[in-house]
């Protein structure tokens, strides 16, 4: 799946790529297992075509989109982004899709659309962890409306110049970039507007643990993992002292004007 | 094989020499996997989480030594409750330090900060200071200059040590809800335990069937 080099700002970060062999073997997607290793194990059997996805709620033209429309919808670009995960690791991936702003204008949300929500696959014939009661499936994530429409939030149908390896969120995916990996959904099926801000997995599942927002920010701690510093996959060595996690995931200059004004520690 | 014969087994001089090297198996399998880059895409992951998980079975299988023995008759099984025990030390201090090395860096104020802010990872420490007197008074001149009562009840901490640690794991997985295998060594540590309190309340009622006399033992190895 080739895209052009993308022209939005802070699209095209300077690290080296993950390995493309870590970045679709060492993955959080519950549905497929709760090991990182389960979804490459679990999720060659996930039916990628035909695939569609719903637009409901707040917008004029509500419908249901099918995948190769969807892939028409605005040229494809190469974008490499940080990942940050909660659990303290990163990677560093070649995304292809494009800014998830495109869908939205051609949608055309109505005045009363503060949120999206997206909902992602719940097959319990082809996902084995859905019906177990780690999570309330199906996984629902969610943006504020101005962060949905910021140019670094993106749809992406690829990585590493090739379509989605299932693991990795097939056949399309959120990716937000300055927010922990978990925020960018995978293997959507349906895209809601709506006025009020959508119940999203984890946050129902912990709300101490997991705020709505889950911008990348060192000064929140998780009860479990610090923020403050983090392993880059493949790159930083076994005794190597963890790098310090950038505030925004790095993406401050782009994104901070978004959270202006709001007390971060309240809103994490 | 008969209840002699199994015990002449575990008396075979080669028996503990034997059971010695198999506990280093898992640290030999990270030392080999860290030389294959077979540990996965986050190795400190693995070993962290390795070394956590072997101390947590270490503890269960030194738990099991004492209700083992009293139930077969197994009475050499006592002879390797003191390795089993340094074990669990053992695998506890490489799993502090992949803590300490590999998430913090050797950077003693970074540990502290980190503890105070973590409950989670104050708790597993807490389990782990915990086991240095133990560790500490496990040779024979330890126990004799304590007197085997003192030392014993020195010794009941393991029983703390594995509701901390249990405590831990389960705090770590109940941030991603996966509580199936929390729940296997709850059961496990939970019998084992459960198992101790039960004698000790049969016992109780009547001091004249005091179970010490009836299960007469070296000093050292009375302690359940």
């Amino acid at each position: 799946l080739p895209g052009n080099r993308s022209a939005v700002p802070g699209a095209m970060v300077m690290d080296k790529p993950t390995a493309y062999a870590d970045a679709s073997t060492y993955n959080n997607f519950y549905e497929f297992g709760t090991d990182k290793a389960d979804p490459a194990r679990n999720a060659g059997k996930l039916q990628t075509r035909p695939w569609t996805v719903a637009i409901e709620g707040e917008v004029k033209k509500p419908g249901v989109l099918d995948l190769e429309a969807l892939l028409k919808l605005a040229p494809m670009e190469e974008r490499i982004y940080r990942l940050r995960c909660v659990e303290g690791w990163s990677m560093v991936i070649p995304w292809v899709g494009f800014s998830l702003a495109e869908l939205v204008r051609k949608v055309e949300p109505t005045g009363n659309a503060k949120y999206v929500e997206f909902v992602t696959l719940a097959d319990p014939k082809q996902m084995p962890m859905v019906g177990s009661r780690v999570l309330d499936w199906p996984y629902v994530e969610g943006l504020r409306m101005d962060e949905a429409m910021h140019p670094l939030a993106m749809l992406a149908f690829g990585m590493y110049g090739e379509v989605l390896p299932n693991q990795n969120g097939a056949p399309v995916r959120l990716v937000v970039p300055w927010k922990y990996g978990f925020k960018s959904a995978k293997s959507i099926v349906k895209i809601r507007f709506t006025d009020r801000q959508p119940g999203t997995a984890w946050n129902k599942a912990a709300q101490q643990e997991y705020g709505f927002f889950s911008n990348v920010n060192p000064e929140v701690d998780h009860p479990r993992w610090s923020q403050a510093t983090e392993r880059r996959i493949g790159e930083d060595g076994l005794f190597a002292k963890k790098r310090p996690t950038l505030m925004f995931n790095g993406y401050g200059p782009q994104v901070a004007s978004l959270y202006a004004g709001m007390d971060l520690r309240k809103f994490f | 094989m008969n209840l002699a014969a199994v015990n002449r087994v575990l008396l075979h001089p080669a028996a503990k020499p034997l059971l010695w090297l198999l506990c280093l198996v898992p640290l030999a399998g990270w030392i080999w996997g860290g030389f294959h880059g077979s540990l996965g895409a986050n190795p400190a992951e693995t070993i962290l989480r390795g070394t956590g998980s072997w101390t947590l079975r270490f503890l269960c299988i030194v738990l099991v030594v004492t209700p083992l023995r009293q139930w077969t008759g197994l009475n050499a099984l006592a002879r390797w409750r003191r390795l089993l025990g340094l074990y669990v030390f053992f695998y506890s201090v490489l799993h502090f330090l992949a803590y300490a090395w590999l998430d913090m860096g050797f950077d003693p104020a970074a540990v502290v900060k980190d503890l105070a802010r973590r409950p989670f990872a104050l708790v597993g420490f807490l389990a782990f200071v915990l086991l240095v007197p133990l560790a500490a008074t496990s040779f024979n001149r330890a126990i004799k200059a304590m007197g085997a009562a003192r030392w014993q009840r020195l010794h009941r901490l393991v029983y703390a040590i594995a509701l901390l640690g249990l405590l831990h794991f389960f705090w770590m997985r109940a941030s991603k809800h996966r509580y199936d295998e929390v729940l296997v060594y709850a059961v496990v540590i939970g019998g084992l335990l459960g198992v101790r309190l039960w004698r000790r309340l049969q016992a109780a009622p009547s001091p004249r069937a005091a179970p010490v006399a009836r299960n007469a033992q070296p000093s050292r190895v009375t302690g359940s």
